[in-house]
């Protein structure tokens, strides 16, 4: 009896240890998982190189901020989102459409550049200091689940993530449009002989990208700090996701996401001297053994 | 940036008026002193280079009436090859007297052989490297900030006199993190305290803290000491909280952690935090509040460690100044020497390092009228960093 009873007790913590840092996991990736698949798609879809996506994310996260400031923390939810897809728009129609036919080297140069204009334009704008994001109040406590004690807040996000997941799958999988965009995926010149207008699909899944971008911003900023550097530091990780995930595809998104979350989680916790190695060092063996990823969206 | 970038022109304009000003008019004005300023007006520490900077610009109004100071701006971008090449402008085409500023180590460590070398008198007002005042020393350089050791040494012993015995510490992975836990943990365990855990996070990579105090949670420790700064510092305090470890395992830390300069974006997160720092604006001397007041008056906010660190960098080469000294070799030299009564308490450079020997403080982050405030606990007693392998001539 006793020693049952010993083990079971040092067993029971370490496991919900682990459960614990499973959530974290998850909570990561799902955050990770609003911003790639925007451009996951938007690469997929028109070959389109957006690096500035990352900057969306924090104007997203600066938006939500402010608004959280003014008006409550759910106004600035719901107006993150709108502000960063209406940015979109003025960056579609101003600098975007003009460079479809460039070829990735210019599209790349372009939106790297656009990176440092909004780096600079939101210093210019919020300062370099770093800004408050509250967090609501329903949100703010711990919940607890199976005799462990998690935040709301992160598990909000990993809901939430599930949400726009279950969202976008049915979208792209039981709806006309989402068949459209798929087709486009597949064959963009093919699509366009149907009659699916493939440039302005590519407009609509650029404004739902901006948005998510601007979505995951704003759930982050309570979370983290709000910085102009932020969208600089997330974009790595976000091509990291897309390169392991498959160019294009949902389940590339949702599947890269939750291996970086994984390993980035556990690499901290098991090995914290390979922690920010063991990352990369996962990418570099995705691109020598399947150079196009996991579930690329074309074979 | 832009705007710094014209106070720039501006200041190298105002320095040729007033160049062709002296050459008619010699003697008439009041005796000019090329001041180059090397700090960060853009990349991640530019909040930090704008304060140092009004903190200087405050101190020489302050105290150097009876000088005509010609101040060179130049932006480091918190990188080590463009502070080189900046340092080196100052030098060779502004000619400058004397350098101030210097936020990142790196660029420290990069302007260093520079400095030493062309014998310009370098006062640095943030970068806390041990090394620049230890084994990479120059009679060339003086520290009026602090370095990572001396702040967080008498913490070690303090916490423990306080009846903590276990502690799990946690900062980022590069120079001054690990100085900074190292000076905790040598003092900390000297006085009878026991490390139970100790991990170093990826540095600006980590967003995240949750794997980490996930760990600092099952490690069964009493207390969390850690050192972060800034955008970090911000997130790690929201998170510490989120996850209600407050309450169970107090946290202490560095006093940048909860520096007054971002606090409020850390928010009732913060309430309760114990660090150690060499400056808060909370302070009860006649010294700081005047400075406050001051600063307040000139820039409408309170100032932070930053801005004391500007503030005494000039008041430094005002003294210095003020004993006779001209020309870069005697400004050095003055330099090493001087000693004040600042608005941290009792200021003065040790001869032996060139690093400032300061009272540190252990303050508690409360709430206060107009957001958080620092409630100081204990001021620790004032403490020379050692030698640290620094081996220089003495002052003439």
């Amino acid at each position: 009896m006793t020693p049952a009873l010993l083990t079971a007790g040092p067993l029971a913590l370490d496991a919900s240890f682990w459960v614990l840092q499973g959530l974290n996991a998850l909570q990561l990736s799902m955050l990770l998982f609003l911003l790639s698949v925007g451009l996951t798609v938007i690469f997929g879809l028109m070959h389109f190189v957006n690096l500035a996506h990352g900057s969306l994310y924090a104007m997203g996260a600066y938006v939500a901020a402010s608004a959280a400031g003014l008006m409550g923390y759910w106004a600035g939810v719901l107006l993150a989102p709108l502000a960063v897809a209406a940015f979109g728009v003025l960056l579609y129609w101003g600098l975007i459409r003009r460079m479809r036919r460039s070829g990735p080297m210019a599209q790349v140069l372009v939106t790297f550049g656009l990176i440092f204009v909004m780096l600079d334009l939101t210093r210019i704008v919020w300062g370099d200091l770093a800004l408050a994001a509250p967090m609501p109040e329903l949100l703010s406590g711990r919940l607890t689940i199976l005799g462990l004690e998690y935040p709301i807040y992160r598990l909000v996000i990993i809901v939430l993530g599930g949400l726009i997941y279950g969202g976008l799958y049915w979208v792209l999988s039981r709806t006309q449009i989402g068949a459209m965009i798929r087709a486009g995926v597949d064959n963009d010149a093919m699509a366009s002989c149907l009659g699916i207008n493939v440039e302005q699909l590519f407009f609509l899944v650029f404004c739902v990208g901006c948005a998510l971008a601007g979505l995951a911003g704003a759930v982050a900023a309570p979370l983290l700090s709000v910085t102009p550097e932020m969208g600089l530091s997330i974009l790595i990780p976000t091509l990291i996701v897309i390169v392991i995930g498959g160019l294009g595809s949902l389940k590339g998104a949702i599947a890269g996401s939750l291996i970086f979350g994984f390993v980035q989680t556990f690499g901290a916790v098991l090995a914290p001297q390979l922690a920010s190695v063991l990352i990369y060092a996962l990418l570099a063996a995705v691109l020598v053994i399947k150079p196009v990823g996991l579930f690329p969206a074309r074979g | 940036m832009t705007r710094i970038n014209k106070t720039s022109k501006f200041a190298i304009k105002g320095a040729l008026a007033a160049l062709a000003l002296g050459l008619s008019a010699q003697g008439a004005l009041a005796e000019k002193v090329k001041v180059g300023l090397l700090l960060p007006y853009s990349g991640v520490y530019a909040a930090l280079g704008n304060d140092i900077q009004a903190g200087f610009e405050l101190g020489l109004e302050t105290f150097g009436k009876e000088y005509d100071f010609v101040i060179a701006n130049e932006d480091t971008e918190v990188k080590p090859p463009q502070g080189l090449a900046k340092a080196r402008k100052l030098i060779l085409q502004y000619k400058v007297d004397v350098m101030a500023g210097i936020v990142s180590s790196g660029v420290l460590g990069a302007v260093r052989d520079l400095v030493d070398g062309a014998k310009v008198p370098l006062i640095v007002a943030n970068a806390g490297n041990d090394d620049a005042t230890g084994a990479k020393c120059s009679p060339y350089i003086t520290r009026m900030s602090f370095s990572n050791a001396q702040v967080n040494r008498p913490m070690g012993k303090w916490l423990a006199e306080q009846g903590v015995k276990k502690v799990f510490t946690l900062a980022p992975d590069y120079a001054a993190g690990r100085q900074m836990i190292d000076a905790f943990t040598a003092s900390f365990t000297a006085a009878g305290g026991e490390i139970v855990g100790q991990e170093y996070t990826p540095f600006r990579k980590t967003q995240d803290f949750g794997p980490y105090l996930a760990k600092a949670k099952a490690s069964g420790a009493e207390a969390v000491f850690v050192f972060y700064a800034g955008g970090e510092a911000i997130s790690f305090v929201k998170q510490y909280d989120s996850f209600g470890l407050k309450k169970d395992i107090p946290l202490y830390g560095s006093g940048f952690l909860t520096s007054s300069l971002y606090v409020n974006a850390e928010g009732p997160a913060a309430e309760g935090v114990i660090t150690s720092l060499h400056y808060v604006p909370t302070l009860d001397n006649p010294e700081n509040k005047a400075f406050v007041e001051a600063f307040k008056a000139k820039t409408g906010r309170l100032p932070s460690e930053f801005s004391a660190h500007g503030y005494d960098a000039a008041r430094a080469l005002v003294e210095a100044l003020n004993t006779g000294a001209r020309g870069r070799e005697g400004i050095a030299n003055a330099l090493r020497s001087v000693s004040f009564t600042g608005p941290r308490g009792e200021t003065s450079i040790d001869p032996a390092t060139g690093n400032i020997v300061q009272p540190i403080y252990v303050y508690e982050t409360v709430a206060g009228e107009n957001g958080l405030t620092q409630k100081v606990l204990a001021s620790l007693p004032v403490e020379a960093d050692p030698a640290n392998g620094c081996a220089m001539p003495a002052p003439k």
